[in-house]
């Protein structure tokens, strides 16, 4: 039996509500509501700042607030750190404002990781949806640079409009990488866009999968990922074959305080990377 | 091509897994290729809809006419995908323009040879029903997807302070 998702910070609960201080290294506007903060990685408990793809920080902006935050960059590049961030509330509206030389507060990386090691020597279906495509970004990289190791990749990536889609540049670049297969949908078009025009689910049927040997990462719209994995688990894939990444407001980020409760489970720490099977049931539950 | 090359070439169609030879063969009997080049239209909203697609080849993007908005790009479909059914329900006009963004390669399934052979059997007919009813089914999801903007601000998932 395959082990679930751990997560390192039950291990550092004790030096995890420190902030960190880290400097912003460079702003970049993804699309008009949604950036990237480059951030020189600070020293975290006294060690050099590493993650797993999947994994969050929360980033402080000083006298506001702190917000969870996935890590968007490359896991194997030590001296950059990124955080793409949707700008929705108080804490990420104070984020957007901030300029190269910034200081922001970090503690983590908190939570579980996508499952690198299972995906060797199998076909790896990546299906995102919005702003999910940032967290999942680390898991393509280390994909790539690691290409031979696994099967076919596929990636499916639908947002919102052609002005909504993150990582322009990357996504054409991605589409290149032998046995990579990239296909992108928005639900809003014109006639000056020449790719697809539908949900991200729709996008299935243009790809032949190997079910047996394939193993999907969802992140999303919890609705979203809903119809996503109805229609991986059409396709022939077992639940124990797709992971989804969850999303709730934290606070501790080490699960203290319950405010990402989700059922039995706290999204912070034994989140957000789940294999579906561990929080299937709990997604219907309105009352959750 | 010959009828049997085609009732083969039919039978790889997705639309069309696991159909009995004898079903295939009467749906073949209505059956034809046919090619869109790049930027025409394979029919028009208002239209008499007497065909509908199975696309092997190419995209096709569904538009409605937007007054000042000019033309609404509000799906697209694709190779493996089915391309209209008005000519299923009445009045049995087309509902929207087909738009060729590529080269598309498609069968073309006569609907009026198709309704007469639905009418003289009963289980040739239930059968089409049914696989049109799956991809009515799957649309009006996606449609009620599309429609929820699930990748829209989410402020309230959150809480304002996020």
């Amino acid at each position: 039996m395959i082990e679930s998702p751990v997560a390192d910070n039950e291990i550092e609960a004790v030096n995890a509500m420190t902030p960190a201080l880290a400097a912003i290294r460079r702003v970049t506007w993804e699309t008009d509501d949604t950036f990237t903060l480059l951030i020189d990685p600070p020293l975290m408990n006294g060690r050099p700042f590493s993650f797993r793809p999947g994994q969050f920080n929360m980033v402080y902006a000083f006298g506001l607030g702190e917000s969870a935050i996935s890590i968007s960059s490359d896991p194997a590049k030590s001296n950059s750190l990124a955080h793409t961030i949707h700008r929705v509330g108080t804490v990420t509206s104070a984020l957007s404002r901030l300029r190269r030389g910034d200081t922001i507060g970090l503690r983590g990386p908190f939570g579980t990781a996508w499952p690198l090691e299972e995906a060797v020597g199998k076909d790896v279906c990546i299906a995102a949806g919005g702003i999910g495509l940032a967290p999942l970004r680390p898991v393509i990289y280390t994909l790539i640079s690691r290409r031979k190791e696994f099967g076919r990749i596929v990636i499916l990536y639908g947002a919102r409009s052609p002005l909504d889609l993150l990582y322009r540049v990357e996504l054409e670049e991605w589409s290149k990488v032998p046995n990579t297969e990239v296909i992108i949908t928005v639900d809003r078009g014109d006639s000056s866009w020449k790719g697809h025009i539908g949900v991200v689910t729709a996008l299935f049927s243009y790809i032949k999968m190997d079910s047996p040997s394939t193993i999907a990462m969802v992140c999303g719209p919890e609705i979203m990922m809903k119809y996503t994995y109805e229609e991986l688990e059409r396709r022939g894939l077992s639940q124990e074959q797709i992971y989804i990444s969850m999303e709730r407001n934290m606070k501790c980020g080490v699960g203290l305080c319950g405010h990402c409760q989700f059922g039995p489970r706290f999204i912070c720490k034994d989140g957000p990377v789940f294999r579906l099977p561990q929080v299937r049931h709990l997604l219907d539950k309105k009352e959750i | 091509m010959k009828p049997q090359d085609l009732t083969e070439s039919l039978n790889k169609h997705p639309f069309l897994k696991n159909m009995n030879e004898e079903l295939l063969k009467t749906l073949t009997s209505c059956a034809s290729n046919i090619v869109f080049n790049e930027g025409s239209y394979l029919f028009h909203e208002g239209q008499d809809a007497k065909t509908f697609y199975l696309l092997r080849s190419g995209r096709v993007a569904l538009e409605v006419g937007g007054g000042e908005r000019g033309q609404i790009r509000i799906q697209t479909v694709g190779a493996g995908e089915v391309l209209g059914w008005s000519w299923l329900i009445s009045p049995y006009k087309w509902h929207f323009d087909a738009y060729a963004m590529e080269q598309v390669h498609a069968f073309a399934i006569d609907a009026t040879c198709l309704i007469n052979k639905c009418e003289t059997d009963c289980r040739f007919g239930y059968e089409m029903l049914r696989r049109f009813s799956e991809v009515l089914e799957r649309r009006l999801e996606a449609t009620r997807l599309q429609l929820l903007d699930v990748y829209g601000s989410a402020v309230g998932d959150r809480g304002e302070n996020y």
